[in-house]
């Protein structure tokens, strides 16, 4: 023999399948749905909680943020200017770095709603505020130069460190480093880029900006420049906001301790706040809950994709009943010239297991166009992880062999005389 | 080895076959006539092991068929005996070589040349020039051929051959019986169900069945038991 009695069978069911092309075809379908939703939904799942969970680091696992918040204007303002206070104050910062335990450092940041300028180019990203220290704390890294430094806080000096991307933006070719940009109504000077964070779909660009990105200045120069008062633009009316800090980075020294410097966070501010002014924000909580979301998802994902396939095992033990009885006779002449029952069994089971496979590629390669066309045009990301596609395959495999077995044997039980007759 | 078969039967609800005893020598022609509901159609099936006498003894070479289970009888089918039926039974997704070689694929350890064997058959049969058509695409003289070509293949011990001609036109059917004839000169054992006295006639020795029994044996010094 050339070939092994295997391949035969395989030979010999894939060319019974082709007899009917079209109900062949149309069997897969079930399967090939059922495969292909199941490593689409993975990947979009899979992609989705990546994402979180890469937002979450970046807030750094270690750490706990609070951050401002305009609270709810109780009062409909019928003044046309007027001076909005709230958010967290220098106060808080210093509590929570000098008198809670376990607490390595407490970064406070403020956002100014400046615009950036070099030469004819504008900008409006966040220009951010803030202490040496906020490098350590957010683990960014510096691309070119160096972050800004304990010097630059103390003289108080008008230098700046660009984000990525409003470092490309405004210094496509030419290297940023000593360029003076305009912040505001005043000059600054490029000391450093970072590297990018990973970009996440989850950032979208600020309204009305042509453009995202970061800079960074000492804290002590925005305060000195841009002072605590911040003005803001909206519906025609000025809007006057003092806000101190709007967030303030809570390193923890050890990641046990997060809860319990969060809860002392939460105990402290509502202490000191009259109004929610303030949000405590725990990646580590979040972590945790983002966990428990993909959890559910994957529960929710495999009760859809076990549905799908018990439906698509069904349509294919369906068809391969209708296809035993159809060829009774078939079954009865291999009988007679000597087939045993576990070469019929074996020959409708290689049938069957033939179309769910065949369905279960043709699955896999669906599915793996499905999370591109996503990516592509819902600007999802998706993550398809190798083991899932064979998985997948496994799982169509065993539904070949699961939903194949009754037919296979409702054909080797057969009375072979009975067969021989039926026509 | 000497091949003796014996049946001794009795079907208690119908009584398709009702006690009745007869031994075939290797080497022998025998054609089995009957009306219809004679049993003809039952003793061949037993004879062909793809039915089992309700009791009674049927011997292939002195191995009591009953005792064998029926992974056993499917065996001793795809190894000695060889069916041709009126309805020709070949597998429609296969073609003409393929259908010759079925028997083989159910052995265990099919012979090495069966390929050549195959061909060897098709050749004898006029069909070597037809080995890729599919059954339906030839005639049904051609497929009862492929039919006798696929009952050899296995070198059968016996060969079983029911209204082999029956939906043949008098020439088409000529011809197989010339073959039959042929086989028969070559020493194969050939039982041949048939309800047509002029072929029954052609062979070496005649069973008649009446009510499931035995009517008449002519032709042979075969004596019934």
């Amino acid at each position: 023999m050339i070939e092994s009695t295997f391949v035969r069978t395989v030979r010999m069911g894939v060319r019974s399948l082709l007899l009917h092309k079209l109900r062949s075809a149309l069997t897969t379908l079930g399967v090939l749905f059922g495969v292909s939703s199941v490593i689409a939904m993975l990947a979009i799942g899979e992609g989705a909680s990546i994402e979180a969970q890469e937002q979450i680091r970046q807030l750094g696992s270690q750490n706990v943020i609070l951050r401002s918040v305009k609270p709810v204007e109780d009062q409909v303002s019928n003044q046309r200017q007027r001076v909005v206070s709230y958010g967290l104050t220098y106060n808080d910062l210093g509590r929570v770095s000098e008198t809670f335990p376990g607490v390595r450092r407490a970064v406070p940041l403020r956002q100014l709603p400046e615009e950036v300028r070099f030469g004819q180019k504008a900008f409006r990203p966040d220009v951010i505020s803030t202490v040496p220290a906020y490098q350590a704390a957010t683990g960014r890294v510096v691309e070119m130069g160096r972050f800004l430094n304990e010097v630059d806080e103390e003289t108080v000096a008008n230098v700046c460190v660009l984000g990525y991307e409003v470092s490309r933006a405004l210094f496509p070719f030419e290297s940023p480093l000593g360029q003076r940009i305009k912040i505001g109504p005043d000059y600054f000077t490029v000391v450093g880029t970072l590297l990018s964070r990973v970009r996440l779909s989850g950032d979208r660009p600020t309204p009305g900006s042509e453009s995202q990105g970061e800079v960074f200045i000492p804290l002590t120069t925005g305060t000195k420049w841009f002072g605590e008062t911040l003005v803001k633009m909206r519906s025609g009316s000025m809007d006057m906001e003092e806000v101190q800090l709007h967030e303030i980075i809570v390193e923890v020294e050890h990641a046990v301790n997060v809860p319990m410097v969060a809860a002392a966070c939460r105990e402290m501010l509502s202490r000191q706040h009259t109004q929610q002014d303030y949000k405590v924000v725990v990646p580590l909580e979040l972590l945790l809950r983002a966990e428990e979301t993909k959890r559910i998802f994957n529960i929710v994902l495999g009760s859809i994709a076990g549905i799908s396939l018990l439906v698509g095992g069904i349509g294919i033990m369906n068809v391969m009943l209708a296809t035993v009885t159809e060829r009774t006779r078939e079954i009865g002449i291999r009988r007679a010239l000597g087939a045993k029952r576990r070469h019929i069994v074996t020959q409708f089971l290689v049938e069957t297991v033939v179309l769910s496979v065949g369905g279960g590629l043709l699955g896999i390669l669906l599915g793996l166009l499905i999370p591109i066309g996503v990516e592509h045009f819902a600007d999802m990301r998706t993550v398809v992880t190798p083991g899932a596609p064979v998985l997948a395959f496994g799982i169509s495999a065993a539904t070949g062999v699961i939903f194949g077995i009754y037919p296979a044997w409702r054909a080797a039980t057969m009375d072979p005389v009975e067969a021989l007759r039926h026509q | 080895m000497d091949v003796r078969r014996e049946y001794r039967m009795g079907d208690n609800v119908v009584r398709a076959l009702n006690g009745l005893s007869i031994t075939f020598q290797r080497g022998e022609y025998w054609s089995i006539m009957g009306s219809s509901g004679s049993g003809k159609s039952t003793l061949l099936n037993i004879l062909g092991c793809i039915d089992r006498a309700s009791s009674g003894i049927y011997r292939v070479g002195g191995e009591d068929v009953s005792e064998l289970d029926d992974d056993d009888l499917s065996d001793l089918r795809s190894r000695r005996l060889g069916f041709v039926f009126q309805s020709y039974n070949l597998i429609p997704q296969l073609n003409v070589l393929e259908n010759i070689l079925v028997p083989l694929f159910y052995q265990d350890n099919p012979p090495e040349n069966s390929q050549e064997r195959a061909l060897e058959l098709a050749e004898r049969v006029g069909l070597a020039d037809r080995l890729d058509h599919r059954p339906l695409q030839l005639s049904g003289g051609q497929q009862q051929r492929v039919a006798i070509a696929r009952s050899l293949i296995n070198d059968p011990d016996l060969l079983l051959a029911d209204e082999a001609t029956g939906n043949l036109d008098s020439k088409t059917a000529q011809e197989i019986l010339d073959l039959f004839d042929e086989l028969h000169a070559e020493g194969k054992t050939i039982l041949l169900v048939t309800h047509e006295e002029e072929i029954g006639n052609r062979a070496q020795a005649m069973l008649r069945l009446k009510d499931g029994q035995v009517d008449s044996v002519s032709g042979l010094s075969a004596t019934p038991r």
